[in-house]
């Protein structure tokens, strides 16, 4: 509704819109602000698309690689075939026969389930905690920050060794929550600060006027504006429980139920004396290229994601939302965070 | 009202401690099969007849806590005898746990210390070099690096290291403090040999770790030099190494410190796993060997004392945060801006 179709005798407040919204609409709408909008960004950098691959080849590898490939079985092959000469074997076999390529897929579910477990529990947590102390300010900041610092200052790995070694769990999703059982404080307080100036925008303070409870006022308002950072930072958490987990498995402080890259490097590692002889070296390479690819994913699009933050770039594609011209988002997009230094 | 952010910290740092000493009080009491069935089936061995009072007198020795006392007395004792410094006794090495602690602290402090100046000068220099030249190859070339390098985990390149250069090359020790043939002191020979046996462990955490750190320093350095203080101190004439270092440099710095705290705890953390790979008998080597051994004195210790290690390594970066940044030391909260 422009200026020109407006009748004199249009008041105010008292006009209904001409046209209703319906329910599709505001769904499309929604789903091209939510997934269309920054996936178009993020394709166009190439950082993000590489890291963006990398990922979807590990889930694929952990539901239709499961699937394809038979579990490794013991005696399936010679003992430690060298890897890319046997095509049945397509990473060599280590000391049992073992197929190390059919390890390297049959660990992947259980660590993605332990990832998003992990990333999940740090990500809530740290965005309930630190929306919530910020928004709220004074005392019940004061108290909930006094608590994340000191969950912050306790080296998370020691505490975590301490806890799994005491309670033995076993459930990869069990794990992924004790692994990042501190891990989220630091995110609490980012997201914290980053609350901090965010409840001063008039959007928010309009909607406190309105007198709308606070958890509708965080969850509609503030919550979106961090979605960027929380997506990022649930990326590098999934990377600290692959790095954590591994390091836990290949120490042998957690069971030996699942298979796990960390499993194949022990028992590479201690059984298979992969340090003294070449023969045995492709059996500790290939977990560590395993779990080196994977986070080299996450950080790739970490890397990449953060120019979702960026609110130019995201404006320019925003207007692009509903048109096919998304084609004009590479020449130099990466640069306009970066080039205001004239 | 000057110092209320240094009270204010001291009193965190203490806090932090007391909050820590209970997490283990709490853990050593409910660890299934701990410290008392452990004295009981040692007992039984020995002279076959099991005495409760004497299992009880065995425990205390061994951790402090007395099992058949009430719960705030074995409480209150844990923590006097913690203060004192009695970290208990180590059940598998027969000595007390503070002495095993105090032998290997020093060893652990200069490995991590070390390492942590090294990742971060390393990064810092990286990153403003790289925003200086955005865009250039050498830029593109160096992020790529970082990003790389930065995927590896410190334990797999700490295996990768002792594998090739200390056990197929000899070129570096595969375990070890110093040499067996120097004497202990401050001496050239000394402190050459203890350079040389802690090399690989500190490359691994720098290597790893620096990338992350030149990534940040770029991001930002680049945002600092798009601020209008930095034109308007152009414009005033200032000399282009004082704008690169007072201005540029510093505000870019700053909001590193979060990190560098974070790393003082992942690289204490981390010492678990490097020296168990590198055979370096510090804290984390010890702690390993007593969760091996279900040896829970020491392995509660090792922990407190890891942990203490990290609160008094934050709270001392805290503390020269509140000298950098003005805004810091005034009292207000440094998060407000």
């Amino acid at each position: 509704m422009t200026a020109d179709d407006r009748t004199p005798d249009d008041v105010p407040f008292e006009t209904v819109s001409s046209s209703e919204v319906t329910r599709g609409e505001r769904i499309r709408a929604t789903i091209d602000e939510w997934i269309l909008v920054p996936a178009r960004i993020l394709w166009s950098d190439w950082r993000a698309r590489v890291g963006t691959l990398i990922m979807l080849l590990y889930v694929l590898m952990g539901t239709v690689g499961v699937w394809l490939v038979d579990a490794p079985q013991i005696g399936e092959g010679e003992r430690l075939i060298p890897p890319f000469t046997d095509p049945s074997y397509p990473l060599g076999t280590d000391s049992m026969g073992n197929d190390l390529f059919a390890q390297v897929v049959h660990a992947t579910p259980p660590m993605l389930e332990m990832i998003v477990a992990g990333a999940l529990f740090t990500t809530v947590m740290a965005t309930i905690v630190g929306t919530f102390s910020g928004y709220k300010g004074g005392r019940t900041d004061k108290l909930l920050m006094m608590f994340t610092d000191i969950l912050l200052t306790i080296p998370g790995l020691p505490l975590v060794i301490v806890i799994a070694v005491i309670l033995e769990p076993r459930e990869p999703w069990v794990i992924g929550i004790i692994l990042t059982l501190n891990a989220w404080a630091g995110l609490a307080r980012a997201i914290r600060s980053q609350v901090l100036t965010m409840r001063e925008e008039s959007f928010v303070e309009a909607s406190r006027l309105m007198g709308l409870p606070t958890r509708t006022i965080l969850v509609k308002d503030i919550v979106p504006g961090l979605m960027p950072y929380i997506l990022v930072n649930f990326v590098n958490s999934a990377r600290t429980v692959v790095f954590t987990s591994v390091g836990l498995y290949f120490l042998g402080i957690l069971p030996f139920t699942n298979h796990n890259w960390g499993v194949m490097m022990n028992l590479a590692y201690t059984t298979g004396g992969a340090l003294y002889t070449l023969r045995a070296a492709h059996w500790l390479l290939v977990p560590m290229a395993a779990i080196v690819l994977l986070s080299f994913g996450f950080i790739l699009f970490a890397q990449g994601t953060d120019r979702l933050f960026n609110p130019r770039v995201r404006a320019r594609h925003e207007n692009n939302a509903g048109a096919n011209s998304s084609d004009d988002a590479d020449e130099n997009s990466g640069k306009v965070s970066t080039h205001i230094q004239g | 009202m000057i110092n209320s952010y240094y009270v204010q910290r001291t009193a965190q740092a203490i806090f932090t401690v007391f909050a820590v000493i209970t997490i283990t009080f709490v853990l050593i009491r409910q660890i299934p099969g701990g410290p008392t069935s452990y004295v009981r089936s040692q007992l039984a061995q020995q002279s076959g007849s099991v005495d409760m009072e004497q299992i009880n007198t065995l425990v205390e020795a061994y951790t402090n806590v007395r099992p058949d006392e009430p719960l705030y007395v074995q409480y209150f004792n844990y923590i006097t005898s913690v203060a004192q410094g009695d970290l208990g006794t180590s059940m598998y090495y027969s000595t007390p746990v503070s002495e095993i602690m105090a032998a290997a602290v020093p060893w652990t402090v200069f490995v991590m210390s070390v390492s942590l100046v090294l990742t971060f000068g390393i990064g810092i220099s990286l990153g403003a070099l790289t925003a200086y030249v955005e865009g250039s190859r050498f830029d593109v070339g160096l992020t790529l690096i970082s990003i790389f390098l930065n995927s590896i985990p410190y334990y797999v390149l700490a295996i990768i290291l002792v594998y090739a250069l200390g056990y197929q090359l000899d070129w570096f020790p595969i375990g070890g403090l110093v040499g067996g043939d120097v004497t202990v002191g401050l001496n050239l020979g000394f402190i050459a040999s203890a350079i040389y046996h802690a090399a690989l462990p500190i490359a691994s955490f720098v290597v790893t770790g620096f990338g992350i750190q030149a990534l940040t320093m770029r991001g930002n350095s680049i945002r600092v030099l798009g601020e209008d203080y930095i034109r308007v101190a152009r414009l005033r004439g200032i000399p282009p190494s004082e704008i690169a270092l007072q201005y540029v440099g510093r505000n870019a710095i700053l909001p590193m410190y979060t990190g560098m705290m974070i790393s003082i705890g992942f690289m204490f953390g981390g010492s678990i796993i490097m020296e168990e790979i590198f055979a370096y008998p510090g804290v984390g080597y010890y702690m390993f060997r007593a969760i091996s051994a279900s040896d829970y004195p020491l392995m509660m210790g090792a922990f407190l004392i890891i942990t203490i290690a990290v609160v008094l390594g934050i709270f001392v970066a805290d503390l020269t945060y509140g000298k950098i940044d003005p805004r810091a030391g005034q009292g207000g909260n440094r998060e407000s801006y």
